[in-house]
C-alpha cells in the first residue's frame, strides 16, 4: 500500500513534465492534441492526488527520495514529501489548475500559440507540484526558479507586444532579486545546521534572524510583497487564465506555501518583520486598487494586498490560518479572474471598466459567479473569504501586544478597502448603464468557460466549512481544536474570536455602503474630486515604479555605466593594451634582425658557435 | 721535417677557415658551395689525421659517410640551384631575400 501510494505521487509530479515534453517535440502543429494532453496530465494528477488521500487519508508524513548529490558533507536528495500540507496544495494546484486548464481551451481557441500556451502550462504545472512536493531546500529552489521560468514565458505569450515582453523581464528580474535572497539564506541554513532537508531541519529549531530573513526574501519576490510587488499587476500581460493560474491561485501563494514550510525557521524577530512588511503590502495595495481602471489590474492588486494578508498571518505566528486563506483565496480569486475572463471576451477583448456597465443582463452567469467570487473576497459570513481573514484578523488579536493591535486594525481597514473596490469594480461593470457600444453587444461565454467558473463559485461558497483548516492543523498541532461539527464550524468565528468577526463584517458594511453610494449609478469616477491628490498617488501606484527608475534602476545603470568604464579602459585598455602593445613593439624590434640575407645568417651562426666553443672549451 | 698530427691538423683548419670565409663572403651561389664542399672536406682530413695517428678505423668510416652525404648533397643542392636560377635569372645571394618582410 505505501509503495502504491509513492509510485503516485511520482506520476503526479512527472506527467505534466511528460506532457510538456511530448507537445514540444511532437505535437505543436495539433492545437487540439496538445491541449488534450495538457489537459488530461493535470486531471490525471487531480484524480491521482484523490486517490491517494482517498487511501491514506491526510494524516501522514512520508517521504520518498533518490540519492541525487554529495558533495562532502551536502548531502541533497531528489525526494518527495507527502503530508497534509504538501498534499493540500496537490489538491489545489491539480483541482484549480485543471478547471483553469478547461478554462484555457476555450479561451485560447483563436491563439494560433494554443499548443505553445498548453506547453508552458504543462511545464507550470510540473514546477509548482515541485515546488509543493519538495522534501528539501536545494530541490525546492530548483523548482521555484522553473516556476519564475514558466511564469516568464506565460507572461510574455504575446510576445510581440512590447508591454507583454517587457513584463515578463520586470517579473523574472525582480524575482531574481528575491531568489538571491532565498538562496544565501539557504546557504547559511546549511551553515548554520549542516543539513537541507525540512524533517531534519525541524528538529532542529530557528536559524539567525538573518537567516530567517533572507529565506523569507524568497517569499518577499515569488509572492510580491513590498518592497518587490511591482512585478505583479505589469503581469497581467499575460493571457487571463494565467493570470488566474499563476498570478492568483498557485504562484504567488508558493511564497507562502514556502514560509509555513519552513515555518520552524524563523525566530521573533525574524517573525515581526515578516508580519510588518505583510500588512504595509497588504494596506498600499489595497489603496492602489481603488483607483485602477484595467478590470484585471484591479483584481492583481486585490491579490497582492491578500497576499500581504497571509504573509502577516505567518509572521504574526499563524500558519495555519495563512494556509487556509492560501486556499479559499485560490478559489475565489480563481473565479475572480476566469469571471473577468469571461467578461473580457465577452466585451472582446476591452479591459477598461468604464467602458463597460450592465453586463448582469447580457452575462448572467459571469455575474452571479463575479458577485460570489466578490462577496467571498470581502469576507461575507459564510462565504469561504470570511472565515479565512477572520481566522487571521483572530490571530492577529490574539496577540495581545502592541503590534498584533497595530496590525489587527490595519487587517480591518483593508477589509474595508476590498470590499470598496471590489464592489466599484463590480457596480460599475455589471449595474449601470451601459458606457460603450461593446458593452450594448456583450454575450454571455460559451460552457466550456463557465462551468469551471461554477465549479470554482461552488467552492468559494462553502470553501470555509468543510474543514480546510483542520487539515493543516496537522501540521501544525499546537494551533488550536477542531470544530465538533458542520454547524459548530459554521458559527466557530463568532465563538472563537467575536471582536474580529465582527468588526470584519462591520468592515464589510462600511465598505460596500461607499461603494454603493459612489459608483452606484455613475459613469464617472467621482473619488478623484474627493480625494484629491491622493486618489492621484493611488492611481500611480504611489510612484512606486517611477521611485525604482529613478534610484535603482539609475543606480545599476550607473554601476553598469562605469563597469563598462573599466572594462573598456582599464582592463581593455590599460592591461591587455600594454601587454599587446609590449609584444607589437618587441616584434617590431626584432624583425630588424631578420635581413633576409643568407650571409649575414651564416655569419650569426659562426659567431654563435665560436661563442659556445668558447665556453665549451674555456 | 717530421709530418705529425698538428701539420695535419693545421692544413685542416686554414680549409676550413677559407672555406667559411667563402661562405661569408662570396656572393655567388655556386662559389659559395664549392667553399661549403671545401670546410666538408676540411673535417674530412682532420678525421683521416685523428684516424692514422691514433691508429682506429672509425675515423675513416665516418669520412666515407660524410663523402656519401656530401654527394647526395650537392645533387640536391645543385638542382635548386638550377632552379633559383631559372626563377630569378639570378645566383647572387643579395637577390635571394624574399623571405625578409
Amino acid at each position: 500500500m505505501k509503495l502504491e501510494f509513492i509510485s503516485l505521487a511520482w506520476w503526479i509530479l512527472f506527467l505534466p513534465l511528460l506532457s510538456a515534453v511530448v507537445i514540444t517535440l511532437f505535437t505543436l502543429r495539433s492545437r487540439v492534441v496538445s491541449s488534450l494532453l495538457s489537459i488530461g496530465a493535470i486531471v490525471i494528477g487531480f484524480i491521482l492526488t484523490l486517490m491517494c488521500i482517498h487511501t491514506n487519508g491526510f494524516q501522514v508524513n512520508v517521504e520518498s527520495t533518490v540519492d541525487w548529490l554529495t558533495i562532502g558533507d551536502l548531502h541533497v536528495d531528489f525526494g518527495l514529501k507527502l503530508d497534509a500540507l504538501s498534499l493540500m496544495m496537490m489538491l489545489i494546484v491539480t483541482g484549480v489548475g485543471g478547471a483553469i486548464h478547461i478554462y484555457s481551451y476555450e479561451y485560447m481557441d483563436d491563439d494560433p500559440g494554443k499548443a505553445r500556451f498548453f506547453a508552458c502550462l504543462s511545464l507550470f504545472t510540473f514546477s509548482m507540484l515541485g515546488i509543493v512536493m519538495a522534501n528539501n531546500f536545494v530541490e525546492m529552489f530548483i523548482f521555484w526558479e522553473l516556476v519564475g521560468l514558466s511564469s516568464y514565458l506565460l507572461i510574455g505569450f504575446w510576445f510581440e507586444k512590447p508591454s507583454a515582453a517587457d513584463a515578463a523581464k520586470k517579473a523574472f528580474i525582480v524575482n531574481r532579486l528575491g531568489d538571491f535572497g532565498f538562496l544565501l539564506g539557504i546557504l547559511m541554513v546549511w551553515e548554520a545546521h549542516g543539513s537541507l532537508n525540512f524533517s531534519t531541519l525541524q528538529g532542529l529549531g530557528m536559524v539567525s534572524t538573518v537567516a530567517g530573513l533572507l529565506v523569507f526574501c524568497g517569499a518577499v519576490g515569488k509572492s510580491a510583497q513590498f518592497p518587490l510587488h511591482v512585478w505583479l499587476p505589469d503581469a497581467m500581460e499575460g493571457p487571463t487564465p494565467v493570470s488566474a493560474l499563476i498570478h492568483a491561485a498557485t504562484m504567488v501563494a508558493a511564497g507562502v506555501y514556502m514560509l509555513c514550510r519552513t515555518f520552524f525557521l524563523y525566530d521573533a524577530d525574524a517573525l515581526q518583520v515578516i508580519a510588518y512588511i505583510g500588512g504595509f503590502t497588504a494596506l498600499i495595495a489595497a489603496l492602489m486598487a481603488m483607483q485602477q481602471n484595467d478590470i484585471k489590474r484591479i483584481i492583481a492588486y486585490s491579490t497582492l494586498s491578500q497576499l500581504g494578508y497571509m504573509v502577516m498571518s505567518v509572521g504574526l505566528g499563524g500558519p495555519v490560518p495563512a494556509m487556509f486563506h492560501l486556499t479559499t483565496h485560490a478559489f475565489f480569486k480563481a473565479l475572480l479572474f476566469l469571471s473577468a475572463g469571461s467578461v473580457i471576451l465577452g466585451m472582446h477583448h476591452e479591459q477598461d471598466i468604464w467602458k463597460m456597465g450592465n453586463l448582469r443582463k447580457k452575462m448572467p452567469i459571469t455575474f452571479w459567479t463575479f458577485l460570489v467570487g466578490s462577496l467571498a473576497l470581502s469576507g461575507v459570513w459564510p462565504l469561504s473569504g470570511f472565515f479565512s481573514k477572520d481566522s487571521i484578523l483572530g490571530q492577529a488579536l490574539a496577540q495581545h501586544s502592541a503590534s498584533g493591535d497595530l496590525l489587527f486594525a490595519d487587517g480591518v481597514f483593508i477589509a474595508g478597502l476590498t470590499t470598496f473596490y471590489i464592489f466599484r469594480l463590480f457596480f460599475v461593470v455589471f449595474l449601470n448603464q451601459e458606457k460603450s457600444d461593446a458593452a450594448k453587444h456583450a454575450h454571455e461565454s460559451s460552457a466550456v468557460i463557465t462551468w469551471p467558473l461554477l465549479v470554482l463559485a461552488l467552492f468559494a461558497l462553502i470553501g470555509g466549512v468543510i474543514g480546510i483548516q483542520g487539515i493543516y492543523r496537522y501540521n501544525f498541532p499546537a494551533a488550536g481544536e477542531q470544530p465538533a461539527n458542520f454547524a459548530a464550524a459554521l458559527f466557530e468565528p463568532f465563538a472563537h474570536s467575536p471582536v474580529a468577526a465582527t468588526l470584519g463584517l462591520l468592515a464589510f458594511a462600511i465598505g460596500i455602503v461607499f461603494a454603493f453610494k459612489l459608483y452606484g449609478a455613475t459613469s464617472t469616477d467621482p473619488l478623484p474630486a474627493k480625494l484629491g491628490g491622493l486618489a492621484t498617488l493611488m492611481k500611480n501606484k504611489f510612484y512606486f515604479d517611477e521611485i525604482y527608475e529613478a534610484t535603482f534602476v539609475r543606480a545599476h545603470d550607473a554601476i553598469a555605466a562605469i563597469a563598462d568604464w573599466i572594462d573598456r579602459w582599464l582592463v581593455e585598455g590599460f592591461c591587455i593594451g600594454v601587454i599587446r602593445g609590449s609584444t607589437d613593439l618587441t616584434g617590431r624590434g626584432l624583425r630588424r634582425l631578420q635581413t633576409g640575407s643568407l650571409q649575414t645568417y651564416a655569419f650569426l651562426f659562426v659567431l654563435g658557435v665560436a661563442v659556445a666553443l668558447y665556453f665549451v672549451l674555456k | 721535417m717530421h709530418i705529425g698530427l698538428e701539420q695535419y691538423l693545421t692544413v685542416s683548419f686554414l680549409l676550413f677557415s677559407l672555406g667559411l670565409l667563402g661562405v661569408i663572403m662570396r656572393r655567388n651561389l655556386l662559389v659559395i658551395y664549392m667553399s661549403l664542399e671545401l670546410m666538408l672536406n676540411a673535417a674530412n682530413l682532420a678525421l683521416v689525421a685523428f684516424s692514422r695517428f691514433n691508429n682506429r678505423l672509425d675515423g675513416q668510416v665516418l669520412v666515407f659517410f660524410i663523402i656519401t652525404v656530401a654527394a647526395a648533397e650537392v645533387s640536391v643542392g645543385l638542382a635548386l640551384i638550377v632552379a633559383l636560377y631559372r626563377r630569378h635569372q639570378s645566383a647572387h645571394v643579395e637577390d635571394l631575400t624574399s623571405l625578409k618582410l
